[in-house]
C-alpha cells in the first residue's frame, strides 16, 4: 500500500512537459478545497498537464493494472493452472478482433470515443461464451477442455486479426499500435469507467479465495469440504473475464501482467489465496503504473506501446526471480 | 445411518452398478470389496454425494442424499481418497485446518476454537511437531497422514475411505487402518473403506459387501464372506483360506499357476 502511494507520487512528477516535483506537487495541492485561495504560481497549460493528462494516467495505469492483477489471480486459481492468466480463454483475441475490424473500416467515430472500446468489450464477452459453450459437456466444466477451447478459439480469432491487418496496409500501424496496448490519450472517461469494475472486481474475486484454496488439494478434496466447485469455478472465471474485457477495452493487449504478477506475489506471500488476490491486485497496479511511466518517459517524446515494455521488463526479471526461487513456485501452482 | 435402495447407475452406455441395496448402521466399520472395475469407487463417490445416479434412492440419517448442500454434508461426512495430497506449498497445519472450512461463515470466521481441534488430530496421526513443514516437503505416507488428520478435524458421523492405502508400504497401511479403527470405535463412528487387501478387510471391517461387475455378489461378515469359493468365482483366482493364527479372522494365500509347479 505505501509502495502504491509513493509510486503514485514519485511516476506523477515525471514527464516530458518538463515540470518541476515541486510545482506538480503545488497545483496537486492546489486542488484541495482549503487550499483553494493561495495565488498560484503556474500557467494554466501546466495546470491541464498536470490535472486533465498526468493524474488521469496514472490513476488509469494503477485501475488497469490491479484489474488484471486480480484477472490473473482468478484465472489462475480456478484452473490450476501456472500458465493461465487473463487471456488464457481467448478474451483478448475476441476484443482484438471488433476493435481491428472497426478500426480497418474506418468505423471509429460511429458512437463517439466510446465505439472502439464498447466493441472490444461486447466481442470480447461473446468470446468467452463461445469458450464455455465449446469447453462445457453434460453440465460440468473440464479444466483441459476449457483451456483447449481457449487455445483453439484464439487461434482462430488471432488469424482474423492478422488478416485484417494484412488487408490494410494504411491503417496497420493503428491496428498492431491497439494490440501492443497503451495508455496514452486516455483521459478521465477512462478512469471513471475503469473505477466499478476495479472496486467490485477485489472483493467479489476475494470472496473465493478460501474455496481457490481448496481446490489446491484437487477438485474432489475440495468438495468432500463443502465447496460447490462448479459454481466457483464459473464464478471466478467470469468475474475475471468482466475485469480482463474492461481493461483491454480500454487500453489494448497489455501482456505478461496477469501472468507474471500472481507468480510474483506467490513468491513473495506464500499459497494463500486470501494474500494472493488483494496483493496481486496493489502489485498489478504499480506494475503497470511503473511500465507506463517507463513506456513514455525511456525514449521521451516518443512512447513506447506499454504491451511491448511490460514483458521486456518482466519476462528478465521474473526469470531471475524463477531461477532463485524455483522450487516456490513449482509449489505453488501445483 | 446409510440405506441403499435398488441404486443404479449408468455411464453412457455402460451399467457401473446395478440393483445395489443394503443397510449400514452406526458404529460399525464396513468394507467394499471386488476386483478391478467392479464399481467399488463409484459406490463410494454415490454415497459421498458428488456423482449423481440414474435411479432408485440413497438415504443418509434418514434423508435422500440430494436434499443436503455440499457444506452440510460435509459437516458430518468426510472422504479419504486414494490419492495422497498434492505436493501443494501450504503447512501441514494449515491444510489440516481446512478441514474446518464446512464450519466457517463466508468471513472464515467460526464459533468453535479450531487449533485446539487440530492439534488433537495432528497428535492423533503422529504428526505432531511437524505442523510448520510445507506438504510439499513429506513424504506419500506422511501427505496421507494430514489428509487423515485433515478427516479427523471434520469431526464426521461417517468416513468413507476409497483404497487409502494403496500407496503406502505395510508399516503405514496397518498404522492408518489402526488410527481409523481406533477413532471408529471411541467415537462411535459408522466408516465404510473400499479396500483391495482382503486380509486387511477381514482384519479390520465388522461387514464385508463383495461387487462384481456391478452387482453385490456376497455380504455378511469377514467368515462368512471370505470362502475359497466365493474367491475362486469372484477373482478367478485359486487362494487357499486359513485362519489368523492370533485374531482368528479368515485370511487367505495366494497360489502361483499350476504349470509353474
Amino acid at each position: 500500500m505505501l509502495l502504491l502511494a509513493v509510486s503514485v507520487v514519485v511516476t506523477l512528477s515525471f514527464g516530458s512537459a518538463g515540470l518541476s516535483v515541486g510545482k506538480v506537487w503545488a497545483i496537486l495541492l492546489h486542488q484541495l478545497p482549503w487550499n483553494a485561495d493561495s495565488p498560484p504560481q503556474w500557467t494554466r497549460l501546466e495546470e491541464a498537464v498536470v490535472l486533465q493528462v498526468r493524474l488521469s494516467r496514472v490513476i488509469l495505469a494503477v485501475l488497469v493494472g490491479a484489474c488484471l492483477g486480480l484477472a490473473g489471480a482468478g484465472f489462475q486459481g480456478v484452473l490450476r493452472n501456472p500458465l493461465a492468466d487473463p487471456y488464457t480463454l481467448g478474451v483478448a483475441s475476441g476484443s482484438s478482433v471488433g476493435a481491428a475490424f472497426i478500426i480497418l473500416m474506418g468505423f471509429q467515430a460511429v458512437l463517439g470515443m466510446w465505439t472502439v472500446p464498447a466493441i472490444a468489450f461486447a466481442t470480447g464477452l461473446a468470446t468467452l461464451l463461445a469458450v464455455f459453450w465449446l469447453g462445457r459437456t453434460e453440465g460440468r466444466v473440464e479444466l483441459e477442455t476449457l483451456i483447449l477451447s481457449g487455445v483453439i478459439i484464439q487461434a482462430f480469432l488471432g488469424s482474423f486479426v492478422s488478416l485484417m491487418i494484412s488487408m490494410s496496409n494504411s491503417v496497420v500501424n493503428e491496428i498492431l499500435y491497439w494490440l501492443m496496448g497503451s495508455l496514452a490519450k486516455r483521459g478521465w472517461e477512462h478512469v471513471l469507467l475503469m473505477i466499478p469494475f476495479a472496486l467490485l472486481g477485489l472483493p467479489a474475486i476475494a470472496a473465493f479465495a478460501q474455496p481457490m484454496n481448496l481446490m489446491v488439494l484437487g477438485e474432489r478434496q475440495a468438495a468432500h469440504l463443502g465447496v460447490r466447485v462448479e459454481r466457483t469455478k464459473l464464478a471466478v472465471l467470469v468475474i475475471s473475464t468482466l475485469l480482463t474485457a474492461a481493461a483491454v477495452s480500454v487500453t489494448g493487449v497489455i501482456g505478461f501482467v496477469g501472468l507474471v504478477v500472481p507468480h510474483l506475489v506467490r513468491l513473495i506471500a506464500g499459497p494463500d489465496y486470501r494474500l494472493i488476490v488483494p496483493l496481486s491486485a496493489l502489485l498489478g497496479g504499480i506494475y503497470v503504473l511503473w511500465a507506463d511511466t517507463l513506456a513514455r518517459m525511456a525514449l521521451s517524446p516518443k512512447e513506447i506501446p506499454l504491451g511491448v515494455l511490460t514483458a521486456l521488463v518482466g519476462a528478465p526479471f521474473f526469470a531471475y526471480l524463477l531461477k532463485r526461487r524455483k522450487a516456490g513456485l513449482k509449489e505453488g501452482s501445483a | 445411518m446409510i440405506e441403499v435402495e435398488q441404486v443404479h447407475k449408468r455411464i453412457g452406455s455402460r451399467d457401473i452398478l446395478q440393483d445395489i441395496s443394503f443397510t449400514w448402521r452406526e458404529n460399525r466399520m464396513y468394507g467394499i470389496i471386488g476386483p478391478n472395475g467392479a464399481g467399488k469407487s463409484t459406490l463410494l463417490s454415490l454415497l459421498s454425494g458428488v456423482e449423481p445416479y440414474q435411479s432408485g434412492r440413497i438415504r443418509l440419517r434418514g434423508r435422500p442424499i440430494e436434499q443436503y448442500g455440499r457444506k452440510e454434508l460435509a459437516r458430518w461426512l468426510a472422504v479419504l481418497q486414494q490419492e495422497a495430497l498434492p505436493k501443494a506449498a501450504f503447512t501441514v497445519r494449515e491444510i489440516v485446518a481446512m478441514g474446518r472450512y464446512p464450519f466457517q461463515n463466508w468471513l472464515g470466521q467460526e464459533e468453535e476454537d479450531a487449533e485446539e481441534l487440530v492439534d488433537r488430530a495432528l497428535e492423533l496421526v503422529g504428526l505432531h511437531g511437524m505442523e510448520s513443514r510445507r506438504l510439499n516437503q513429506l513424504s506419500g505416507g506422511e501427505r496421507q497422514r494430514v489428509a487423515l488428520a485433515k478427516v479427523i478435524v471434520q469431526q464426521p458421523q461417517l468416513i468413507l475411505l476409497d483404497e487409502p492405502t494403496t500407496y503406502l508400504d505395510i508399516g503405514y497401511q496397518v498404522q492408518l487402518l489402526d488410527t481409523v479403527r481406533r477413532l471408529q470405535k471411541n467415537e462411535g463412528l459408522t466408516v465404510a473403506a473400499v479396500l483391495h487387501d482382503l486380509n486387511l478387510a477381514a482384519q479390520y471391517c465388522d461387514e464385508l459387501i463383495v461387487l462384481q461387475d456391478g452387482k453385490i455378489a456376497a455380504s455378511g461378515t469377514p467368515e462368512e464372506v471370505l470362502t475359497a469359493d466365493l474367491i475362486r468365482s469372484v477373482y478367478g483366482a485359486d487362494p487357499i483360506v486359513l485362519r489368523h493364527p492370533e485374531h482368528g479372522v479368515p485370511q487367505v494365500l495366494l497360489r502361483r499357476g499350476k504349470d509353474l509347479e
